[in-house]
């Protein structure tokens, strides 16, 4: 068994440095003509883009994507740099109206998905040709060798139940070394992904044809970046299944944010694409889905006809109505840790990691004073940005709409959510994002607070203080210090995984909706006490 | 300003601590030897098992002492000198007090085996003996097999503890069956099987005669009475059961016996003193319950009681219906109210066991009224204040047949086996029970 999880060890790795190293793989470059189209398909004005461009990209060496995304970089820049210089000149001369025409040719993006687009016309090579096989090079080892290491455990996890055995004593899961270099590996990851696209290009190429059956067109980094999340998540959910083989609760909801991540946040919006409508998540509600009432966004719903009307209503309506009053009688775990694609990966992937969280009281100063102020960021931002688009100004309470829109983008999109939320995994938790900040779990945990009927029902006297709730709580929460005292825990953050019911060897703890009357019991209630004692207790509490 | 000192940094302790802070502004300090802050003995084995670090077990973080103006000293305590209120500790520092709380807890019991305080050999409920563990049993090549002596909860847990690092364990149980004392035969059978199924070597009914050295002082194998066969092993494991740590105090004024002498009031022979917790041992046990009792949970009532106490409102200790828990390697074991080893003449047991044989509940109640008396669930884990009501309103073993299924406090989602178990004892007892649905309204009355 341990021979089998070896190998499956090597195979894993041997895929992941396959799937790594083929960025350094194939060769890069356009012939004129392919240059000429490209230019003409994105209706570039500059007069020296073609020239430039055909200087970087119409070349017999054999360029690897760094030294091609350089030259073309380099390309794009002296184009605008170009006009820039042109800018400067005109305004020194105060010819206004010279000055005013050049911005129309200058090319704004940033200058890493420019070269994406001309890499994905450019590259050449092995990966390139041999999509099937690199697929099965990569995924298919990494997937096959996961497998291999995580099947064993039915047997050598001994029967089921809660086998935390040897969590501390791991490198991997202790904050050792392998932690960091995951750490460096995801950071790293999510760097090229959302500021390199370029960089990542061949790892399209592999994925092409799968993109083309189910939507017709050729893979993005994002599409990449969404199958890898539905594989891992699908892996690490076998996972999840054989160590929680136990305990049904576990079982659904790992199965339940499986499906919700498949079907509503890949396959769904890949079908829409191909049949020319929106791709749309429809499970992701605003705050989270930040960009929803976003101009381009708007803009193409409404020249979706009637999927595009129905969008956009269900969008509010999911936000305004769905999320409160399932959060009212379900707790926000309903969405948190059952539906949501960030929790998903987080209960998932994330799973082996839940234990780093900071139980440390300023940390959870810090997680309040954190995630409320992302939710009112991104409130602010959505306030400025519908108002410019009703109205038609750039600004709004002297916040530029663009402005507000490309921090909160760079940020909290790209920053929080991903490089800090799911990089630091192996050393700060699973739930990073989610705990300091997801402006909707903000939003629900404000609900399950105070009108809710989820609770974590402490039983009576038993719990004995040994504090593997507080342990294994990946948001954070010092379960312990409510259930030694008898006391429900009710907290905003909570996202109902059920770890803590599930460690707690004395059976303390139950996930339950109820009444809200007495949900938040008095403080100091334990139960087989003398009940007079108690009484006093709690009235000398509530002095 | 009156100073309480407490000596001991346990639950009861720290618990008296914290209520005579919650209720005065009186200078309190903490003594203990054993640690600097307070940490919950009860999870020491997951530490071992790698299920969490020593700091994880302490519910305060290091700040709150001295935010609660709680001071903690290091210290052991040599004797206390009761006529000037004053502790004496082993460096001949010394401590005035006016007030004094004993609460030093337990120590694992030694019988005088030949052998056993050699290297290698040790308990299962200090700090110290965690450390000793890791020291002699970091693996199994170090440790090449444990022999475990006494089989109560400590030493399952020790069992498991060993096991989970690959360390194979033989288990030496005096009873004929574990734990058979307690347990009534059903389940005391099984986790006979739970231990064996582990892979745990299980003996029962068989008495440590000597623990041999390898000449340097070091434990190297064990003799068994009864075969006079020999085990080779490297670790000694002594869980027959703990005593009060109260040595310290056997030249002092104050009145023990096996334990330290307090009246319902927690107060010892000598005023201002008072005991609680594992070493407090009532002049007349209170009900049902034996006149020491080593449960977590009663420490920390203790330590509430005693508190109201020294801050004026002088209150008995009245501990409520008896309940208690366990996890036996997977088993999970909760029981409520009284289910003796061996019925009493009034008493009258149903029994249901899955057919898994991992899951059972055993419910004892008055043959003559029908009264329900008490309840062991393996495997189910039950809602305390559902049998904390029953039992004080003294309700019949029908009732809480009827309602079984709001006691039921497992995960949502999982089996329910109510519905079986009705059946079970309608079938039994010539009874047409009809199980209620769970409700909400019921449960939260």
């Amino acid at each position: 068994m341990k021979a089998i999880q070896n190998i499956g060890l090597v195979l894993f790795l041997v895929g992941l440095g396959i799937f790594t190293g083929s960025l350094f793989l194939g060769s890069f470059s356009l012939s004129e003509s392919e240059v000429a189209s490209f230019i003409e398909s994105k209706g570039y004005k500059s007069e020296i883009i073609k020239d430039a461009l055909t200087k970087a990209a119409v070349t017999e060496e054999e360029l690897n994507i760094f030294q091609f995304s350089s030259r073309v970089r380099d390309a794009f820049q002296s184009s605008n740099d170009h006009y820039d210089a042109l800018i400067a000149k005109y305004d020194a001369e105060k010819n206004w109206d010279k000055k005013g025409e050049q911005f129309q040719y200058k090319i704004y993006r940033k200058s890493h998905t420019l070269s994406y687009e001309v890499a994905k016309k450019a590259g050449a090579g092995f990966v390139k040709e041999n999509a099937g096989l690199l697929w099965w090079l990569t995924f298919g080892l990494a997937i096959i060798g996961a497998l291999l290491f995580i099947l064993p455990n039915i047997v050598l996890l001994g029967k089921a139940g809660i086998k935390n055995n040897g969590i501390y004593h791991e490198s991997s899961t202790n904050r050792g070394w392998i932690a960091w270099l995951v750490l460096v590996y995801l950071v790293t990851f999510y760097l090229v992904l959302y500021f390199m696209p370029d960089y990542a290009v061949n790892w399209t190429y592999i994925l092409d044809p799968i993109s083309k059956f189910l939507n017709g067109g050729e893979a993005s980094q994002w599409f990449v970046y969404g199958f890898l999340y539905c594989i891992i998540m699908i892996v690490m959910a076998v996972r999840m299944y054989i160590k929680y083989r136990h305990n049904k609760y576990q079982v659904i909801r790992t199965t339940s944010v499986l499906f919700f991540q498949i079907v509503f946040a890949f396959l769904i919006p890949e079908i829409m694409a191909s049949l020319n409508m929106p791709g749309y998540d429809f499970k992701n509600a605003f705050p989270l889905d930040y960009d929803f009432f976003f101009e381009w966004n708007l803009d193409s719903l409404r020249d979706s006809g009637a999927i595009g009307l129905f969008i956009l209503v269900w969008g509010i309506v999911l936000t305004l109505i769905i999320v409160p009053v399932m959060v009212y009688f379900f707790g926000k775990r309903w969405y948190c840790s059952w539906v949501c694609g960030c929790g998903g990966l987080a209960e998932t992937l994330g799973d082996p990691y839940r234990q780093h969280s900071s139980k440390k009281l300023v940390s959870w100063k810090l997680e309040r004073w954190l995630i409320h102020s992302v939710l009112v960021f991104s409130l602010i931002m959505t306030l400025v940005t519908l108002y410019c688009y009703f109205t038609g100004t750039e600004s709004f309470l002297g916040i530029k709409s663009q402005w507000i829109k490309d921090t909160y983008s760079f940020l909290i999109g790209a920053w929080f959510a991903g490089v800090i939320g799911t990089g630091f995994y192996p050393i700060f938790g699973n739930r990073v994002w989610c705990r300091f900040g997801c402006p909707l779990a903000a939003y629900l945990g404000l609900v399950q607070r105070f009108k809710s009927r989820f609770r974590i029902t402490t039983n009576g006297g038993q719990c004995i203080s040994c504090g593997n709730c507080s342990t294994y709580c990946e948001q954070g929460i010092d379960v312990r210090a409510y259930a030694q005292k008898g006391e429900n825990i009710i907290r905003s953050s909570c996202v109902g995984c059920g770890v803590c019911s599930a460690v707690c060897p004395r059976g303390v703890l139950k996930l339950e909706n109820g009444p809200e009357a007495g949900r938040i019991n008095p403080t100091e209630i334990l139960l087989g006490n003398d009940v007079d004692l108690m009484a006093l207790v709690n009235q000398n509490n509530a002095k | 300003m009156e100073h309480i000192v407490i000596i001991g940094n346990g639950i009861s302790g720290v618990t008296a601590a914290r209520h005579i802070r919650k209720l005065s502004d009186k200078k309190i300090t903490i003594v203990s030897a054993e640690t600097d802050y307070f940490f919950s003995r009860t999870a020491l084995m997951y530490v071992y098992m790698g299920h969490m670090k020593f700091e994880h077990t302490q519910p305060y973080e290091n700040w709150f002492w001295k935010k609660n103006r709680i001071e903690l000293k290091k210290g052991y305590v040599k004797n206390i000198d009761s006529k000037n209120k004053n502790l004496v500790f082993a460096d001949n520092d010394t401590l005035a007090y006016d007030k004094l709380i004993i609460a030093t807890g337990s120590k694992p019991n030694k019988f005088g085996w030949p052998g056993q305080d050699l290297k290698g050999v040790m308990g299962m409920y200090h700090k110290q003996d965690l450390d000793n563990l890791e020291k002699y049993a970091p693996n199994n090549k170090v440790c090449k097999r444990a022999v475990i002596v006494g089989g109560g909860l400590i030493g399952i847990e020790l069992a498991e503890m060993l096991h989970s690092r690959h360390i194979p364990v033989t288990f030496l149980v005096r009873e004929d069956s574990f734990w058979n004392g307690v347990l009534p035969d059903g389940e005391s059978a099984m986790i006979n099987r739970e231990i064996l199924r582990s892979g745990i070597d299980l003996r029962l009914g068989v008495n440590l005669k000597e623990i041999k050295s390898d000449g340097d002082g070091k434990a190297t194998s064990v003799v068994i009475a009864e075969t006079g066969e020999e085990i080779r092993c490297d670790v000694v494991g002594l869980t027959a059961g703990v005593s009060p740590n109260v040595d310290f105090i056997k030249d002092s004024d104050i009145e023990i016996g096996r334990g330290v002498k307090v009246n319902r009031f927690l107060e010892t022979n000598i005023q201002d003193i008072y005991a609680i917790g594992d070493c407090a041992e009532q002049h007349e046990a209170i009900g049902s319950r034996r006149p020491i009792e080593a449960v977590w949970y009663t420490g920390r009532m203790m330590g509430e009681t005693v508190a109201q106490t020294i801050c004026g409102n002088r209150i008995e200790y009245k501990p409520g219906h008896w309940f208690n828990s366990a996890k036996f390697i997977d088993i999970e074991y909760q029981t409520y109210g009284w289910v003796w080893a061996q019925p009493k003449e009034n008493e009258s047991r149903f029994y249901w066991e899955h057919e898994d044989g991992t899951k059972c509940i055993h419910i004892n109640y008055d043959k003559k009224t029908r009264a329900f008396i008490g309840i062991n669930t393996f495997g189910i884990r039950m809602r305390h204040q559902f049998f904390d009501k029953v039992l004080t309103e003294k309700r019949s073993v029908e009732h809480v047949l009827e309602h079984l299924a709001d006691a039921n406090f497992d995960p949502e989602f999982y089996k329910l086996y109510e519905k079986e178990i009705v059946a079970k004892f309608n079938e039994e007892n010539g009874t047409a029970i009809q199980l209620k649905k769970k409700s909400w309204k019921r449960i939260f009355a």
